[in-house]
C-alpha cells in the first residue's frame, strides 16, 4: 500500500495552479494557533524560511506541505485534505486577493494506513532529512 | 464632521438598521490625517458577516502605500516624539472622551464588520478601548525615568524615548479594541504608528479615526488597508520601522520574526492558545451564587462566537463531579441566545468570515472522526430571513480526551472539548499538554488549590475564579508556541520605549589610565 499524509482537492488544486503561473514555485506551512490559524498558508518559495523541525509532510500538485515539528506529533495521526472556500484574508498567505482560503479539512488514518505511515517516516528540516 | 458627512456616501446596511455615523460605500486609507486613496486605485468588497452581504469597499493597498504611510509617519515624528508626557497623555484622554461619546455609533459599526453582538460591543469591546486609552494616559504621566548614583561623582541617569515609528498588524475578532491595545501605549510612548487592520474587519478603525481627526495631529497614526501579501507584508518588512507588534498565528509570527531579523528590530508576538478551563469539584460543594459563576465560566467558550485568543477551550472537570456539572454546564450552554448580532438580547452572533465557519465545520468533523462524543450543538445555525446566509455556528461541547486534535488545535469558534480528571496533578499534567499557554481558568473555593495551580500552569494569563476578564491593569500575554511580549499594564510601555541611559561624571580628575 502507500498512503499520502496530505492531499489536495480538485478545486484547490485549479487555485494553486493559478497562483503558481503569478508567483513561480510555490510552498504551504500548515499553521497553528489564532486568527487566520489552524489553515495552510502558502507563499512564494523560499519566502518563508524552512526550519530545522519543520516536517515535509509531502507534495500536492509539486508543492511542498510542511507541518511545525511539534505540531506534527499532535497531528500526525490525520491525513491532511488542503481544499479552499470563499472567504476573506489568511495571514500573508497568497490566495487572499482572490477571495479564497484554502482550508484543511482531515480525516483520521485506518490503523493498517497509520502501520505504513509509522514505518514510513517523513523527511525533516530544509534539506529534507529523514 | 459636518464637511465630511456631505460627501458621504451610505453603505449597504440590513435592513431596519439606523445608524448614528454613517459607514462610508468606500474606504481608501487614512494618511497624513486625511482620506488618500489606493496608489493603483484598486478596492476589495467588504461584506458584513451578518448577513453574508457586501457591506462597503476598502482600499487594497500595495507598497506604494506603505511608503505613503511611512512618509507621513516620519514627518509627523519628527515633532510627535518629543512632545510632552503632559501633552500625550491630554490629547489620549481627549480620544477616550470623544470615543465615550460616540461609544453606540461606533459599537454598532463594529458589530455590522464583525458579527459580534451588540450587546458585547457595547458592554465590553467599547467600554474597555475607552478605559485603555485612559489608563495609558494615566500610568504615562505617572512614569518616570531613574538616577543611579554609581558613585559621588558619576550617575547614571535613565531616561524613557520613543522608539519612533512602529508598524502593528491588528486582529480581526476584536478590531478596535485590539487595535487600542496596541495603539494606545503606542502612542502614549511618544511612537508614530502605521497599522494595517484585518481584511476581514477593516471599518471601524476609519470610523475612528474621523472621529479624532481634529484631536490627533496629522500622521501620528496611519491606516493602510488590504491583504496581508500586499500591504501587511510590506509593513512587516520595511527597514524603516523601529517595531512590528503582530496579533495573529504561528506561520505568519515565524514570517513577521524573519522579517525583522534581516532588519534587526523587536517584534512582539501573540499567537494564540488553547486554554484549559479547570473546575475541582468544590465548585459544585453548594448550588449557590459561586457555583453559578463557575457555570457561566464555562459557557465562556462562546463570548464573541468562541473567537478569543483565550478562548476557554478546553475544560477539564474533576471526576468525581463531572456528570452533575455537565447536565448544568450544557443546560446552560443550550440557553446561550443566538440570533441577529443586531438584537441587544442576542448573546451569540455571527463569525466574522466565510473562511472562518468553514475551519469551524471541519475542525467539529474531525473531531467526531476521532471519536468525540457531541454534547450539543455540532453544526452550523442558519437563521431565517435576511440572516440566512450569515456565518452561524451552534454554541457547541465535544466530549473526548487530550490528545485529539480539537484538544490541541485552537478551532476559534464556540466550541468547547471537554474532559475529565481525577487529581489536581493530572489536572495539571492535561492543562500543560498543549503547545500553547496563553490563558487558562482556575475554579475552587480553595485558595490554595487555586493558588498552586496558578502557579504551575504554564501560561501568562490564569483566571483565578473568573475568566474572560480584561482590565487594562493587567498583563496579557503568551507562554511558549503562545507568542512573547505582553500587552495591557503600565509595563507595555517599555515594549514601546528606549531606554536611554546617560553616564556622567561630574568629577574634575582624571581617571589616571593615560
Amino acid at each position: 500500500m502507500g498512503v499520502a499524509r496530505v492531499d489536495i482537492t480538485a478545486a484547490a488544486r485549479t487555485v494553486l495552479r493559478e497562483l503558481a503561473a503569478e508567483h513561480g514555485p510555490l510552498l504551504f506551512h500548515q499553521s497553528g494557533g489564532c486568527c487566520d490559524g489552524s489553515s495552510p498558508m502558502c507563499y512564494p518559495a523560499g519566502e518563508f524560511r524552512v526550519g530545522q523541525r519543520d516536517v515535509h509532510l509531502g507534495e500536492v500538485d509539486g508543492v511542498p506541505v510542511y507541518i511545525g515539528g511539534q505540531q506534527y506529533e499532535l497531528w500526525r495521526h490525520t491525513q491532511l485534505l488542503i481544499d479552499v472556500v470563499p472567504g476573506r484574508g489568511g495571514g500573508f498567505s497568497l490566495e487572499a486577493p482572490l477571495g479564497v482560503r484554502f482550508l484543511t479539512r482531515s480525516r483520521v488514518f485506518d490503523p493498517a494506513e497509520q502501520s505504513w505511515l509509522d514505518g514510513c517516516p517523513p523527511r525533516v528540516g530544509p534539506e529534507n532529512k529523514r | 464632521m459636518g464637511t465630511a458627512s456631505k460627501q458621504r456616501d451610505t453603505a449597504t446596511v440590513p435592513s431596519g438598521v439606523k445608524l448614528p455615523i454613517a459607514i462610508r460605500s468606500r474606504y481608501e486609507n487614512w494618511i497624513g490625517g486625511e482620506y488618500t486613496p489606493p496608489t493603483r486605485g484598486q478596492y476589495f468588497v467588504n461584506p458584513t458577516p451578518v448577513t453574508g452581504q457586501p457591506l462597503c469597499e476598502v482600499a487594497r493597498s500595495t507598497h506604494e502605500d506603505v511608503d505613503k504611510a511611512l512618509d507621513a509617519a516620519h514627518a509627523a515624528a519628527l515633532s510627535w516624539n518629543i512632545t510632552s508626557p503632559t501633552y500625550r497623555a491630554n490629547i489620549i484622554n481627549r480620544i477616550a472622551d470623544r470615543l465615550e461619546q460616540n461609544l453606540e455609533a461606533i459599537a454598532l459599526i463594529e458589530t455590522l464588520d464583525n458579527g459580534k453582538p451588540i450587546r458585547e460591543t457595547m458592554a465590553a469591546d467599547l467600554p474597555l478601548a475607552v478605559d485603555h486609552f485612559r489608563y495609558f494616559a494615566g500610568v504615562l504621566r505617572a512614569q518616570e525615568g531613574s538616577i543611579g548614583e554609581v558613585d559621588h561623582d558619576t550617575i547614571a541617569y535613565h531616561f524613557h524615548e520613543p522608539l519612533g515609528v512602529v508598524a502593528q498588524i491588528i486582529p480581526w475578532n476584536f478590531p478596535l479594541l485590539m487595535a487600542t491595545w496596541k495603539l494606545a501605549p503606542a502612542l502614549a510612548a511618544g511612537n508614530c504608528v502605521v497599522i494595517k487592520p484585518a481584511e476581514q474587519t477593516p471599518v471601524s478603525i476609519m470610523a475612528f479615526m474621523e472621529l479624532i481627526a481634529d484631536i490627533l495631529p496629522s500622521g501620528v497614526v496611519n491606516v493602510v488597508q488590504g491583504f496581508g501579501v500586499e500591504a501587511g507584508k510590506p509593513l512587516a518588512s520595511s527597514p524603516r520601522v523601529a517595531k512590528v507588534a503582530f496579533t495573529g498565528e504561528t506561520t505568519t509570527g515565524r514570517l513577521i520574526m524573519q522579517y525583522a531579523s534581516e532588519n534587526l528590530i523587536p517584534v512582539t508576538l501573540e499567537l494564540g492558545g488553547k486554554s484549559p478551563n479547570i473546575f475541582f469539584a468544590d465548585v459544585a460543594e453548594a448550588d449557590d451564587d459561586f457555583f453559578d459563576k463557575a457555570l457561566e465560566g464555562f459557557a465562556m467558550f462562546a463570548l464573541n462566537q468562541g473567537e478569543v485568543c483565550t478562548c476557554p477551550s478546553r475544560a477539564l472537570v474533576q471526576e468525581s463531579i463531572y456528570d452533575r456539572f455537565m447536565e448544568r454546564a450544557v443546560a446552560r450552554t443550550e440557553a446561550i441566545v443566538q440570533g441577529s448580532p443586531l438584537d441587544p438580547r442576542t448573546m451569540i452572533g455571527a463569525q466574522a468570515s466565510n473562511d472562518q465557519l468553514e475551519k469551524i465545520l471541519s475542525y467539529i468533523d474531525i473531531g467526531k472522526k476521532e471519536g468525540a462524543k457531541v454534547l450539543t450543538g455540532g453544526a452550523r445555525r442558519v437563521h431565517p430571513g435576511e440572516l440566512k446566509d450569515g456565518y452561524y455556528v451552534e454554541p457547541t461541547i465535544l466530549e473526548g480526551h487530550n490528545r485529539m486534535r480539537v484538544f490541541q488545535e485552537e478551532i476559534f469558534g464556540p466550541v468547547v472539548s471537554v474532559t475529565k480528571f481525577k487529581t489536581h496533578d493530572d489536572a495539571l499534567e492535561i492543562a500543560n499538554d498543549t503547545l500553547y499557554g496563553l490563558g487558562a481558568g482556575v475554579w475552587s473555593r480553595d485558595q490554595n488549590t487555586c493558588y498552586r495551580m496558578g502557579r504551575a500552569i504554564k501560561a501568562g494569563r490564569v483566571w483565578t475564579n473568573c475568566y474572560h476578564a480584561y482590565p487594562a491593569h493587567a498583563a496579557f500575554g503568551g507562554y511558549k508556541q503562545s507568542g512573547f511580549g505582553r500587552e495591557n499594564h503600565k509595563m507595555m510601555l517599555d515594549h514601546y520605549q528606549q531606554t536611554k541611559n546617560l553616564l556622567v561624571s561630574y568629577s574634575p580628575k582624571k581617571l589616571g589610565f593615560f
